[in-house]
């Protein structure tokens, strides 16, 4: 089964070739490639042979997991993500223990330098027993799996950016994929989790290219995070008018009035979800009434709260201007008698001259 | 450091910062010069000093005279222009009513944002042409010094950030708007330490001036 290629793969399924093309579109479509390209993309797709992915989670949830598989319901996508080798995944391979551990030994050791190696999940330095699998500790996991590796992919924010088990204050030192690994290639896929057609769009371009697709500056394919979500939203026109819910329950949030004031963070977060959006396109979470939280920017966990407008400070304000007040008026007195202090020494100091003792200094 | 992280630290460690030197700054000014004192006025009032002074701090709001309108009229207007705006900006503009609501707890009703936007173009060129008329006039370019640059750049850097962030030129967003606090930040900081002061002194020293004539019975 595994020497079959995807065309073969999805005549089983019985999806047809006008199907596969159609799909090959959206593809396309979706990552903004020209399109001269799809039929560079179904070549590509029609003669791959299944290659190696191994999957490991380290400190997670498995939201990224869940999400992912949300895309076997059933579409083509998910065929694409059925027509890879799947070779090594806890949540979903049937294999457990020592067999689980060897199939991706195997997996590594028949790829060797051609595997994609997918990371959810955060790594832990500050202690190695923090988390391990088979007792092996994650970091050691990801140096030993990495090593084969053609690229690497960080789903989810956590591998990403470190995520949730990095957030203050860091309790296990986490860190993301990209801190511990320098000699490959990296994609971070970011989000909490993030949208499952982006996954499978990655793993699309990698097929079809053999190369990265076009990454921003947080290593991110930009066909998917070059957009701010502020910039792509419905609700845009409210936050130009300058109406905005202010609680979720009035009467500007069943109009469907901007989120700004109730923490909004589209402004400041680059994702696809206004465009692509989630459950098969049926919505993403500003259209289902709450604001951005954004979830794949890097510590949005420790950007203040997520129902505080991004405008406003992170921490203690008043308390702290309490403290300013205070001791500006302490400095500020005892300047202020210092400076009484030198005027009245001046005072003292004051001689008084008569024109005798001018006349006097001028005869000397 | 990413954008993002940037920006948690300018909403975060930056502003604490910033807010503290602003507030510690202002009390101190306030405290020396309100301690200060002023000699006590031995004359016998020929009018009230109090009635002089609070209506001196609206009368200043004008020209006294067509004639001193007449030969400054380039500084009185784009001074109006440049103020006007930077004050809607600053106290109309949502984002930054819901920042004064976090810092102080209470808020108000903001423009909708091209209103800001439009008078933030206008306070820009405003001040680019205050600048100009600083270069090149002889007598105003003879008597300014550092001072009045560096309160024109801390002023300006917040305007144009707060433009470019909002029309999203240039730079990543998430840069330019912690570029903006940044900026915003800077001010607070330099403004209880130069001449930016004449925000919180002018209407005591317009006060004071009123009211020595008051005293006299000057009109004001």
């Amino acid at each position: 089964m595994n020497q079959l290629s995807l065309e073969e793969r999805l005549r089983l399924h019985g999806v047809s070739r006008r199907g596969f093309l159609k799909f090959c579109a959206a593809t396309a479509s979706l990552m903004a490639l020209s399109p001269a390209m799809i039929p560079r993309i179904a070549a590509a797709l029609e003669n791959a042979k299944r290659p190696s992915v191994i999957w490991l989670s380290f400190q997670e949830c498995t939201g990224c997991t869940e999400s992912i598989t949300r895309s076997h319901s059933p579409s083509l996508e998910s065929l694409i993500f059925d027509a890879i080798s799947l070779d090594y995944h806890h949540t979903l391979q049937v294999a457990s223990g020592d067999a689980a551990e060897h199939a991706r030994e195997q997996a590594m050791k028949d790829n060797w330098g051609k595997y994609i190696l997918v990371v959810d999940g955060s790594i832990p330095l500050g202690n190695k027993g923090f988390s391990t699998i088979a007792g092996i500790s994650n970091v050691d996991m990801l140096i030993e799996t990495a090593k084969g590796a053609a690229a690497i992919v960080a789903v989810g924010s956590c591998a990403a950016f470190g995520g949730l088990p990095k957030a203050n204050p860091n309790p296990t030192g986490a860190v993301s994929i990209d801190m511990i690994i320098k000699d490959k290639p990296i994609i971070n896929v970011p989000g909490c989790p993030p949208i499952p057609v982006v996954m499978t769009g990655v793993l699309a371009h990698f097929l079809t290219f053999g190369t990265l697709p076009e990454l921003d500056h947080l290593k991110r394919p930009k066909a998917f995070y070059g957009q701010n979500i502020h910039d792509r939203c419905y609700r845009r026109p409210f936050y130009e008018r300058g109406q905005f819910a202010e609680t979720f329950d009035d009467e500007g949030a069943k109009k469907g009035w901007c989120l700004f004031k109730l923490g909004c963070k589209g402004p400041t977060t680059y994702n696809a979800c206004a465009t692509t959006k989630w459950n098969g396109g049926v919505s993403f979470p500003i259209e289902s009434g709450h604001g951005c939280l954004g979830c794949s920017e890097p510590n949005f966990w420790d950007a203040g709260s997520f129902y505080a407008p991004l405008s406003t400070p992170i921490g203690h304000v008043a308390q702290n201007a309490g403290y300013a007040l205070a001791a500006g008026a302490l400095a500020g007195a005892a300047i202020g008698f210092a400076n009484k202090q030198k005027s009245s020494q001046a005072i003292e100091k004051h001689e008084e001259i008569t024109v005798n003792d001018l006349i006097k200094g001028e005869t000397k | 450091m990413n954008s993002a992280t940037f920006l948690i630290w300018v909403r975060e460690t930056g502003f604490l910062i910033a807010s503290s030197i602003f507030i510690i700054g202002l009390t101190i000014r306030f405290f020396e010069i309100f301690m200060l004192g002023r000699k006590k006025d031995l004359s016998e009032p020929k009018g009230c000093a109090m009635r002089g002074g609070f209506k001196t701090i609206f009368t200043r709001f004008l020209p006294q005279d067509s004639n001193t309108f007449q030969r400054s009229y380039f500084i009185i207007i784009a001074g109006y222009v440049f103020h006007i705006g930077l004050l809607v900006a600053l106290f109309l503009l949502v984002p930054h009513i819901e920042l004064i609501r976090a810092a102080l707890g209470f808020g108000w009703v903001g423009l909708p944002t091209p209103v800001v936007d439009f008078l933030t173009v206008l306070s820009l060129i405003s001040m680019l042409a205050l600048l100009w008329h600083r270069l090149t006039n002889p007598v105003l370019k003879m008597i300014s010094d550092a001072g009045d640059y560096t309160a024109w750049i801390l002023t300006f850097l917040p305007l144009l950030t707060g433009y470019l962030a909002y029309h999203h030129l240039f730079f990543d967003y998430t840069w330019l708007l912690a570029f903006h606090i940044l900026s915003a930040e800077l001010l607070m900081i330099m403004l209880p330490f130069t001449k930016l002061m004449h925000t919180f002194t002018i209407f005591v020293s317009r006060f004071y001036g009123g009211a020595i004539s008051g005293h006299k019975g000057v009109q004001v």
